[in-house]
């Protein structure tokens, strides 16, 4: 079998990070090559320096394809060689028809008048060769995520897919949907298309990949035949093999009498009114516990938090949750805040800041009563509130007059924070404290979370780099799909054991 | 911490848009008044230009917590001729008591205020497209109420409501011996002595700022700048006292809408309900995670909303001794650009009360300047148009320069 695709030391920096470092990769035409790691590992930058989307010039390296130097210049000029990429969040417009959607920017028209019956004959044949029967004048909302899935590879399809790179296709699928997919993926190789799977999974990489490589901290690793087998244990270990040095500030564990308890909860997708996206979900926190929710993207941690937090994801909530061993109400935003919760979101800019307010406007805004007195503010003591944050958390900035969206991202997590800090809640849910801060910044962090411990409070974190879970925490839940599939006290954790509850299913 | 006094340059540079809108309006007053041959600043006019803009004033305050809630209300000028109509035909046709009827047309204002605001709060309908229905559906009820036609006069009792003036308190001597003094045929007290008092709290407050931010090290403008723009302000505001004196004193209308502005600037500025309504319009979504219930504070925008554009109706009819089918008609768009002159942000999160208000009176001379000029209607909106235009291109260009 010849070489397709060659990447050669591919090196991509972003300012203060190198996101790869001298990767290579070299998948053989007609294979199925799956890449794994990690999130944050650089496997979805290499992927966009392969299509384009960080156009040639912007990183070291070469890539050679089909036998000769590639320089894309935007992911026109790729997908123009035959390369298509199926991203994750899928790019088709809901309110157009499947034929409408596979032909966007590339109608069957002559001279601007668009050809509707070509194009929906051309569709049916792309259709029946994924094995999606549907009319091409259905409408894509209509279609659930697995048949929209089947609709972009039809999509690849009609533009002669010479490489098809599918970015964790089964991630929002349910199993036989995934099933479905990755049959169809052996059956396009069969016709001679080569492809790049992205994936977790490593049950289904090892179903149809005949080739693996490992990315781990932007380095490649290892590229693993499948002809001499490959075992699950052996992608794991290359995947987290990396070493835990003192990057976590010392803790002693402690964990008092019963905070909150969470039983049964369970929690449907608000549009998707079919999908269950929470499955009868339960645990505790003890008072000054860390407990951590390990998982991999999309396995629903943030949705069972913020379902907690006064039911702001989701619909048909079911479940309780107690504090100190009684029923809390936690209906609502508001009453979540005064039974003693507080969620710092992991998308701090959209959901946890107004960026063009000042810190101190953002750190009383969720317990505004604090600094009022008959509904009229304070001005001096909302001022001395967020300094008294700002000293706290050790805040850089010139002022607390100064607006959270100049500040980096570190800073600007302090002062979400703070806004929970400001509220005292009992039991702190922090969704991806640390992502997207530098590591000066995530130590101060850690060392926040650890004096909340200290105080007696409980913390539940979720993320996804589980060296900080494993660092950090005194107990971790395994999340995945929705549901937890295991527990672990923080001295029987270690990566690979995380890993294999998450893998095996 | 450090604390450097910058330089006035670079401080008229970082505020540019609050001084620009304060120059704006100096200029504008200086070249009518000199286009005008002094027409303009004549006492009479002035207290005409009060009376004429008053009920744009009052629902700009309204608009803008519309407006920085994020949304937008297109009925309002609607809502306010039919509110209108609905006094005339129960107050002339009827004969019901005046005090009665202005209380169940505020209730009816916050009634139709909370129908629209109903479905932009809780069904998430855009509120160009409720407000737009609305607009249609009181300007037709309007002409219903009213039958295509005018109705009028209204009682004494009701006209005072716009045409009043506040009677003097002191002395009859002292007007008289201070109508001498000025060289004018009669002087009211009370109107001067409240210019003095408004001027001096202008002043006050200034400075109460002031030392306050030095005591956290907020870095304040300088001195010589505080001082004159605190002087600009404060001599206006007794200028044109001094002048309404000469006239016929303090009218009543100037009295409602001081307080209502006194009013919305503390809401906005200084009280919890009015810092979520900032939060809210910043970013909804980070407010209603901070525990903020956006949907009723939304409804509670329109309510309010709806509350003084049936005062400004009242106003209105009041003002005309009439009720026309045309009242109102085009009201919400000099209502909306008073609130965007003013600097408030289409995007939500960001504008002021004072903004507005001065939004409105840059507006309101221009009309009466114009008019005294005997410019023709075509020209005005073409103008009008283009300084809407200029003051908003002037924000965003600040924007990116800085950004």
């Amino acid at each position: 079998m010849s070489t397709l695709l060659e990447m050669r030391n591919i090196t991509k920096e972003f300012p203060g990070v190198k996101a790869l470092d001298q990767v290579n990769l070299s998948v053989a035409e007609g294979e199925i090559h799956a890449i794994c790691g990690e999130n944050g590992a650089g496997k979805s930058t290499l992927m966009k320096v392969l299509s384009g989307v960080y156009p040639a010039g912007t990183y070291d390296g070469e890539i050679h394809y089909e036998g000769a130097l590639a320089e894309f210049k935007s992911i026109r000029d790729s997908e123009d060689r035959g390369i298509i990429i199926i991203h994750q969040e899928l790019a088709l417009v809901p309110d157009l028809s499947i034929a409408e959607n596979i032909f966007l920017g590339n109608e069957t028209a002559h001279k601007g008048v668009i050809n509707w019956h070509e194009a929906n004959q051309r569709t049916e044949k792309l259709l029946a060769k994924v094995g999606l029967s549907e009319a091409p004048t259905t409408r894509i909302d209509s279609l659930g995520v697995g048949k929209q899935q089947l609709v972009e590879i039809a999509k690849a399809l009609s533009k002669d897919v010479k490489l098809l790179i599918l970015d964790e296709p089964t991630a929002a699928l349910q199993e036989n949907d995934s099933k479905k997919l990755l049959e169809l993926m052996l059956e396009l190789k069969s016709q001679g298309v080569t492809s790049i799977i992205i994936s977790h999974k490593l049950n289904e990489v090892g179903y149809v990949s005949d080739t693996v490589t490992v990315i781990r901290d932007g380095m490649s690793v290892s590229t693993l035949d499948a002809k001499d087998g490959i075992s699950e244990d052996t992608i794991v270990r290359d995947m987290v093999g990396r070493d835990m040095s003192d990057r976590y500030p010392a803790r002693e564990h402690r964990a008092g009498e019963m905070l909150m308890e969470v039983e049964g909860w369970n929690v449907w997708h608000p549009e998707h009114a079919d999908r269950q996206v929470i499955k009868d979900i339960s645990f505790n926190v003890r008072a000054g516990e860390v407990v951590g929710i390990a998982g991999v993207m999309g396995s629903g941690r943030t949705e069972l938090a913020m379902s907690i937090f006064g039911r702001s994801y989701g619909r048909k909530i079911s479940g309780k949750v107690k504090l100190h061993g009684t029923a809390a109400d936690v209906s609502r935003v508001d009453r979540a805040i005064e039974a003693g919760l507080a969620y710092v979101t992991e998308d701090r800019k959209s959901l946890g800041l107004i960026l063009e307010e000042s810190i101190q406007f953002n750190t009383t805004l969720a317990h505004l009563e604090g600094v009022s007195k008959a509904g009229v503010l304070n001005a001096n003591a909302e001022t001395e509130v967020a300094e008294h944050f700002r000293k706290a958390l050790k805040t850089r900035t010139p002022s607390v007059f100064q607006q959270v969206g100049n500040l980096s991202g570190g800073n600007q997590q302090k002062v979400v924070l703070a806004k929970w800090l400001n509220t005292s809640p009992e039991v702190l849910i922090l969704d991806e404290p640390t992502r997207g801060i530098d590591v000066g910044a995530k130590y101060e962090i850690y060392a926040i979370i650890n004096e909340l411990s200290e105080q007696g409070k409980g913390v539940v974190m979720i993320s996804s780099e589980m060296p900080e879970l494993l660092g950090m925490c005194d107990r971790i839940y395994v999340m995945n799909e929705g549901a937890f599939v295991g527990e672990l006290a923080a001295k029987d954790a270690s990566q690979e054991r995380i890993m294999s509850l998450i893998v095996t299913e | 911490m450090e604390k450097t006094t910058p330089s006035i340059k670079s401080h008229l540079k970082a505020h540019m848009r609050d001084f620009g809108l304060l120059f704006a309006l100096i200029a504008i007053m200086a070249f009518f008044q000199i286009a005008t041959g002094g027409i303009l600043l004549r006492p009479v006019n002035i207290t005409n230009l009060l009376l004429q803009n008053s009920y744009i004033i009052i629902m700009a305050l309204g608009m803008l917590i519309v407006i920085v809630a994020g949304h937008i209300d297109l009925s309002v000028g609607s809502v306010m001729g039919f509110i209108g109509a609905l006094a005339a035909v129960m107050i002339v046709s009827a004969g019901l008591p005046v005090p009665l009827v202005i209380l169940v047309c505020l209730i009816a204002g916050g009634i139709i205020g909370g129908a629209q605001g109903y479905f932009v709060a809780f069904w998430r309908i855009p509120p160009f497209i409720v407000t737009l229905a609305g607009m249609l559906v009181f300007r037709g009820l309007s002409l219903w109420l009213l039958e295509g036609q005018s109705i009028g006069p209204f009682p004494k009792e009701f006209q005072v409501l716009s045409t009043g003036f506040v009677p003097d308190v002191f002395p009859a001597a002292w007007g008289a011996a201070l109508a001498e003094l000025v060289g004018a045929r009669k002087f009211n007290v009370l109107c001067f002595v409240l210019g003095l008092i408004a001027a001096i709290s202008v002043v006050l407050m200034g400075l109460k700022k002031r030392s306050r931010d030095a005591e956290y090290g907020i870095v304040s403008e300088p001195m010589s700048l505080f001082w004159a723009r605190n002087l600009i302000v404060a001599g206006a505001l007794v200028f044109l006292m001094f002048k309404l004196a000469t006239f016929r004193g303090v009218p009543n209308v100037l009295v409602t809408m001081a307080i209502l502005i006194g009013i919305y600037a503390f809401i906005t500025e200084r009280t919890v309900i009015g810092r979520r309504v900032y939060a809210l319009g910043g970013n909804e979504k980070a407010a209603k995670l901070s525990g903020i219930k956006t949907e009723r504070l939304n409804f509670m925008a329109f309510v309010n909303m709806g509350v003084l554009a049936a005062l400004a109706g009242l106003i209105f009819a009041a003002r005309l001794n009439s009720a026309t089918p045309k009242a109102g008609f085009a009201l919400e768009l000099d209502v909306i650009a008073a609130v965007f002159i003013g600097g408030a942000s289409m995007s939500g999160g960001s504008g002021k009360i004072i903004g507005a208000v001065v939004g409105a009176f840059i507006m309101g001379v221009m009309n009466n300047g114009m008019s005294i000029l005997g410019i023709g209607i075509d020209y005005q909106q073409v103008i009008k148009g283009l300084v809407l235009l200029a003051a908003v291109f002037f924000d965003v260009y600040n924007k990116q320069k800085q950004g």
